[in-house]
Order: C-alpha cells, then sequence, then structure tokens
C-alpha cells in the first residue's frame, strides 16, 4: 500500500517532475505556478535532481526558448507556467511542435488579463488549442502528478515527438493540501524510459535544426504533426494503462465516466469542478436521475470517437466550460463537442454552460440547476444553446 | 547533406558578395567543427537553410527571431547536464535587428546568468532580410525603407544603438568589436571569445551590397572604408579594460565611405546636407579621439 502524504499540489507536482529526472529546467515566477518552481530549486538546491540544470530565466519567452535548445541537444525538460506567461510563449507553442521537441509543461491554469485575474479558469490554454501540443487535463493534485511522467512518455514515443501541457486548475489544486501519494522514484524509473532521441545537436554528427519550408513542402510538416496526435489518442490510452499496472491508480485514458453508461444527461467538464460534480451526481442518483459525467482527459488530440461512443445513448448533451470564445458565445468544449456530432447518426441536443470564469467558485447548487434546466430541454426542447451559468445580473 | 571542406558551405543562396555568408565562413574556419550554431530568423537562415538542402557543416539550429541566446543558454545547459560540454562551443549569430533590437531581453538574460557560449552580432545596419527596414543599429542620416529622405526627413534621425557597450555593462569577460573586411582580425577575435570561459560578445560590421546600395563587388571594400574613416572602431576589451585597438594609418574623411553608397546618396544633393556630413564627421573623430586611433 502507498504511502499517503499531506502535501500542497504544487508539491505533489514539483515532486513529480522530479522523479521524471529531468536534465533541463528553466524556471519563470508566475502566479499561481510559482511553488512549483520553487519546489523544483530546492530539489535541485538539495542535489535531488542528479546533474540537473536549473536556470532562472528573465521571462517565459526565454524559458520555453530554452527548453527548445535543451531538447534539441538531447535534454529531458520541464517547466511550468500559467496564464500570461503561457501566451507570452505562444509563438515559442508553434515553433516547439513544428521542429517535434516533446517538451512537457505543466499549466496551472489561470484567467486571461484584462481585467487582470491571478484565479483559475482555463481561457489561457484553451486559447492555445491550436499549437499543436498535446494538452491533457487533470481533476485533483494525484492526477496532476500521476499526469507528469505519464506525458513525458506520451510524448517522447517515437511516432509521436510532439510537446505536452499537463494542466491543473491554478489556485484551487496548485494551492490546496491533500493526501497524495509522492510518485516513487522506483516505480517511475520502471515506468518511464530515459530520453533516447533520434535527432540531436551534435558535432560528431551534425545535423540541421529548424529550416524553412517553402510552400511545396510546407502542409506536410503540419500533416506529419498531425500524424503524431494521431498516434497519441492511442498512446493516451495505453500509458494511462501502464501507468495502473505499475503504479495502481488510474483516472480515465483520452476520458473517463462516472455514471456515464445509462445516463440521459450527460455533463461534459475538464479539471478541478470533476469533483465537484461528482459529488452532485451522488445525490442526483440517489434521488433517482439519470444523471451522468464524462471526463474530458485529453483536449488535444480532441477524442472525437471516444466522445461519439460515450455519449450515443444520451437524452442531452451539456458541456460545462471554464473557456469562452468571445464572439461565438460558447467555450471550446461545448464547440468542439457539437463539431464532433455532426455527420454522425447521433443527434442529440447539445447545452452548453460558461462558468467559473476570472475564479468564481462552482458551488453544487450550480450544478444541480444545471441538471434541472437539462432537464427541462430534454422535454421542451432548446431555447438557448449557450448561455453564462454564473452571470451576476445586478452589476450589468 | 554533400561534405565539403567548409563548415559553412558554398551552394547557398546568398547574394554575390553577401556579408552574412562571408562572415559565417570564416568564422566557422577559426571556431572549428566542435560547434553548435544558434542563428535567429533572417537572411543568414533563410539564404543557408531552405529545406532539405543546409549550407552548415555543424550542428545548426534556427528556432525564432528574438529567442537566440535563450536557445543557446538551453543548449549549453543540456550539454553541462548531460556531460557532453566538454570542448564544445556553443556560438549564435544573430544580425542585427535581432541582437540589438528584438532580441535584446533574451541576450541580456543569458549573459546575466553568464552561460558559457559566444554571441556574435553581424551588424548590417537595418532589417535586410525584410526589405531594407530601419533597426537600432541603422546609422545616423542612413535612409532604410522606413526612415526615407524626404522634405521633412534626412533618413534616420538617431545614431546607432552602442551595443558592445551594453554587452560589456554585463560583465562579459571578452567584448570585440571587428570587420568582416579584416577576416584574419574576425577570426582571431571570435576564435578568442569562444575560447574564453562565460558569455562573450563579438559585433562584427558588415556591408550589405543589397541594402546599403553598392556593387556587390565593392562588399570589402566598404567594410574597410568604415574602419579606416574611424566610423567603426575595432578593438578588443577584455574583463572590463580594452587591450587592443585596430589602429588608422591614414584616416579617411567621412565622404569617401558616404558617397560610395546609395543609402546616404541624398546627404550629397539635399540643401543641409553638408551639415548633417559635418556631423557624422564628427562621430567620426570622437570614436578616433575616444579609442586613440
Amino acid at each position: 500500500m502507498s504511502k499517503l502524504t499531506v502535501v500542497e499540489g504544487s508539491y505533489a507536482v514539483a515532486h513529480a517532475a522530479k522523479v521524471c529526472r529531468p536534465d533541463v529546467i528553466p524556471a519563470y515566477p508566475i502566479t499561481p505556478q510559482t511553488h512549483i518552481v520553487e519546489e523544483l530549486s530546492q530539489f535541485a538546491a538539495n542535489g535531488e535532481i542528479g546533474a540537473c540544470e536549473y536556470i532562472t530565466v528573465e521571462s517565459e519567452f526565454s524559458a520555453i526558448s530554452a527548453l527548445i535548445g535543451a531538447s534539441a541537444a538531447g535534454a529531458r525538460t520541464y517547466s511550468a507556467t500559467t496564464s500570461q506567461g503561457l501566451a507570452l510563449m505562444h509563438e515559442v507553442l508553434f515553433n516547439a511542435s513544428g521542429m517535434r521537441l516533446p517538451l512537457v509543461m505543466t499549466v496551472a491554469n489561470r484567467a486571461m488579463s484584462a481585467p487582470l485575474s491571478i484565479w483559475n479558469d482555463h481561457q489561457d490554454s484553451i486559447a492555445q488549442r491550436d499549437t499543436g501540443w498535446i494538452q491533457l487535463y487533470a481533476e485533483d493534485p494525484q492526477e496532476a502528478a500521476d499526469m507528469t511522467p505519464q506525458v513525458y512518455k506520451i510524448c517522447e514515443d517515437s511516432k509521436i515527438m510532439l510537446p505536452a501541457m499537463a494542466c491543473f486548475d491554478g489556485f484551487i489544486l496548485t494551492h490546496v493540501y491533500e493526501p497524495v501519494v509522492l510518485l516513487e522514484q522506483d516505480l517511475t524509473d520502471e515506468f518511464l524510459p530515459p530520453f533516447a532521441p533520434e535527432h540531436i545537436l551534435d558535432p560528431s554528427n551534425p545535423k540541421t535544426f529548424g529550416a524553412f519550408a517553402d510552400p511545396s513542402i510546407y502542409s506536410e510538416f503540419r500533416y506529419m504533426q498531425e500524424l503524431g496526435m494521431s498516434a497519441a489518442l492511442k498512446k493516451i490510452e495505453t500509458v494511462a494503462d501502464e501507468f495502473n499496472e505499475i503504479y495502481g491508480r488510474y483516472y480515465g485514458g483520452l476520458i473517463d465516466g462516472y455514471y456515464l453508461d445509462d445516463a440521459e444527461i450527460v455533463l461534459v467538464a475538464m479539471g478541478s469542478v470533476i469533483g465537484t460534480i461528482k459529488d452532485v451526481l451522488d445525490e442526483l442518483r440517489a434521488e433517482g436521475k439519470k444523471v451522468g459525467l464524462l471526463k474530458i482527459r485529453s483536449f488535444r488530440p480532441f477524442p472525437t470517437d471516444a466522445i461519439r461512443n460515450a455519449v450515443k445513448n444520451a437524452a442531452i448533451i451539456v458541456p460545462l466550460d471554464k473557456s469562452i470564445s468571445i464572439g461565438k458565445y460558447e467555450g471550446a468544449l461545448c464547440t468542439e463537442i457539437k463539431a464532433s456530432l455532426y455527420n454522425t447518426k447521433i443527434d442529440i441536443p447539445v447545452l452548453g454552460y460558461m462558468f467559473g470564469h476570472g475564479g468564481r467558485d462552482i458551488p453544487p447548487e450550480r450544478i444541480k440547476k444545471i441538471v434541472s434546466e437539462a432537464e427541462k430541454a430534454i422535454v421542451n426542447g432548446i431555447t438557448i444553446e449557450s448561455s453564462y451559468a454564473d452571470l451576476r445580473e445586478e452589476l450589468l | 547533406m554533400n561534405k565539403t571542406t567548409e563548415l559553412f558551405a558554398p551552394g547557398h543562396r546568398g547574394c554575390a558578395g553577401c556579408c552574412d555568408a562571408l562572415a559565417a565562413k570564416f568564422m566557422l574556419k577559426a571556431v572549428g567543427e566542435n560547434c553548435i550554431v544558434v542563428t535567429p530568423t533572417g537572411c543568414l537562415e533563410v539564404f543557408s537553410t531552405p529545406f532539405p538542402e543546409s549550407a552548415w557543416n555543424v550542428p545548426w539550429i534556427h528556432s525564432l527571431f528574438e529567442n537566440t541566446a535563450a536557445v543557446a543558454s538551453g543548449i549549453e545547459a543540456a550539454l553541462k547536464a548531460l556531460g557532453r560540454k566538454n570542448d564544445t562551443k556553443i556560438m549564435a549569430i544573430g544580425g542585427d535587428g535581432a541582437t540589438i533590437d528584438i532580441g535584446i531581453r533574451g541576450l541580456s538574460g543569458a549573459f546575466e546568468r553568464g552561460h558559457d557560449f559566444t554571441y556574435v552580432c553581424v551588424d548590417n545596419e537595418a532589417y535586410m532580410n525584410t526589405g531594407v527596414q530601419r533597426s537600432g543599429g541603422t546609422p545616423f542620416a542612413a535612409t532604410t525603407t522606413t526612415t526615407p529622405a524626404g522634405k521633412a526627413s534626412f533618413g534616420n534621425l538617431r545614431p546607432k544603438k552602442n551595443m558592445p557597450q551594453i554587452m560589456l555593462a554585463h560583465g562579459s569577460p571578452y567584448v570585440a568589436t571587428t570587420s568582416i573586411a579584416y577576416p584574419k582580425d574576425m577570426m582571431r577575435k571570435v576564435k578568442k571569445a569562444t575560447e574564453i570561459t562565460g558569455p562573450t560578445y563579438v559585433h562584427v560590421h558588415a556591408p550589405c551590397t543589397t541594402g546599403w546600395g553598392f556593387d556587390g563587388s565593392k562588399t570589402i571594400e566598404l567594410g574597410r572604408l568604415a574602419v579606416q574613416t574611424a566610423l567603426w572602431p575595432m578593438m578588443e576589451i577584455e574583463n572590463g579594460d580594452i587591450t587592443g585597438v585596430h589602429k588608422i594609418r591614414n584616416k579617411r574623411p567621412v565622404e569617401e565611405y558616404l558617397k560610395a553608397q546609395k543609402r546616404f546618396k541624398h546627404l550629397f544633393s539635399i540643401p543641409d546636407g553638408a551639415e548633417i556630413i559635418k556631423k557624422i564627421q564628427e562621430l567620426a573623430d570622437w570614436n578616433a579621439d575616444q579609442y586613440d586611433l
């Protein structure tokens, strides 16, 4: 039986990063990610991460740029960021995936300014959706820690070679103290093989990284990234299973379900709100309501087939978004779930809700109200396809 | 890739008389094959690596325009962590825009952190790859496509940013200025810079045939005139002290340098041209006096 320790979520993740034996960690502070790089700096100062080079860079832009240089030179790399820091990296995110460098970053999800907000939502990572990074979302500190070696194993696969973000909610998960199993070094060494890339910067075998492509060749680079993402669809599942075999914990592969099999109302969500939803579902099921949860663990690659299969018998699908696409008036999950169902024989109404922006709390009552509105929509049909679930009308 | 004896191979797509190609070729000759090169986006990157071709017979990486020094610092950290640093040199080669303007934050950070690498700025005094726009390296009164001369302007209003002094302020153990027109001087300084532990900086003056408007056969001649007029002083600064200055035997008037280039041509026809040329001469005289050229 693994030993449970009460630690902060950030410590659990920093510890998980440490046991993955990173060679280079460029670090830059930003709330609410900072505790992760602070913990890692102490591990490095204690000599607990081997010969790891911990670099205190002058910006997130240089953090990820240093990751690119280090990874191209053959190093396993780690960093963590959030929000404005992730946005500052935007240009470099494309560059890393285009060069097929399997960088790993933890993203402590936070809202985007303006107005300035240090609290949680998913606008930051969702805004990086099309940069070619794998994106997984964790529901609690244990999953966030466990996800760390998993994403290394996924993105360092020679058929994938794409960078990955392990996302977990800022403050709600980074700053919460919970009992977790700190990842064991021996099990992690068994689970995660050393990084041994085929192509590196090496004077004994000179290679060119980052050439430019004219129109006759560019599309094929993008297509090959898509093939990498397709390979990741399978790998995310198998890695979750392998992790379960070695560590004895499982949080789903691409997706996971809770009371999903016979659910008429299927709530769809990512991240820490999953915990709240599970508690609410326990109550509602006790009342006999056929409500279930589809947890999206992998947002990129987007698990279209798995989602279709999971929701095909539902009466209504209810995506719950902590993002918003301003001008579309819905969140990314809502848009993508709807897109996944089009051109199929699945004809199920989709009722989208946005909530929890800028760290606004999502109490159980909010979920219950959404479920009751979904029940009415099953009978009466949908009048509004997407709306805010927690708008304070009195302020407008 | 065809193996040649050149570490920067011929057959690339640079202009005839290209300063970047000359710089890359001679610098790699000096530093040797145990070297990893990082370059930003720019002419050198574009003309040397049209996929699937590459002119580089050393490991080479291009990431973006403004992150060259940060990428180099990551490479250095990786080689150290993996036990592969040994005698391997890491050399960043950036243009003036990538170095002086858009990349200065990352460059400053990498020098402050003290990474063991050499940053070479090949300064052709404007954004040449995008079609000759003004940079912080563009000299006073030069015309570019964003500082044209007209009734209300004599061209670029400001003098060059003094980048070597900025790098010196970071405590770099070795800062040098040189010119592609003096290949032996450039090779010696770049080699020396890569052999000194810590972040070292070499600023190379590099006349651009296309951007400055002169015949491709005159690149070296223009570079020599910049030095001989004292507009481009060549020196070495070791641990903060000037340890070597290139002396000028027969100092030439700046007119000789200016009239050989289209970017200064307007100074010989506009009403206040003589006054501006006088100011440029004063800049040159200040250099000659300050550095005892």
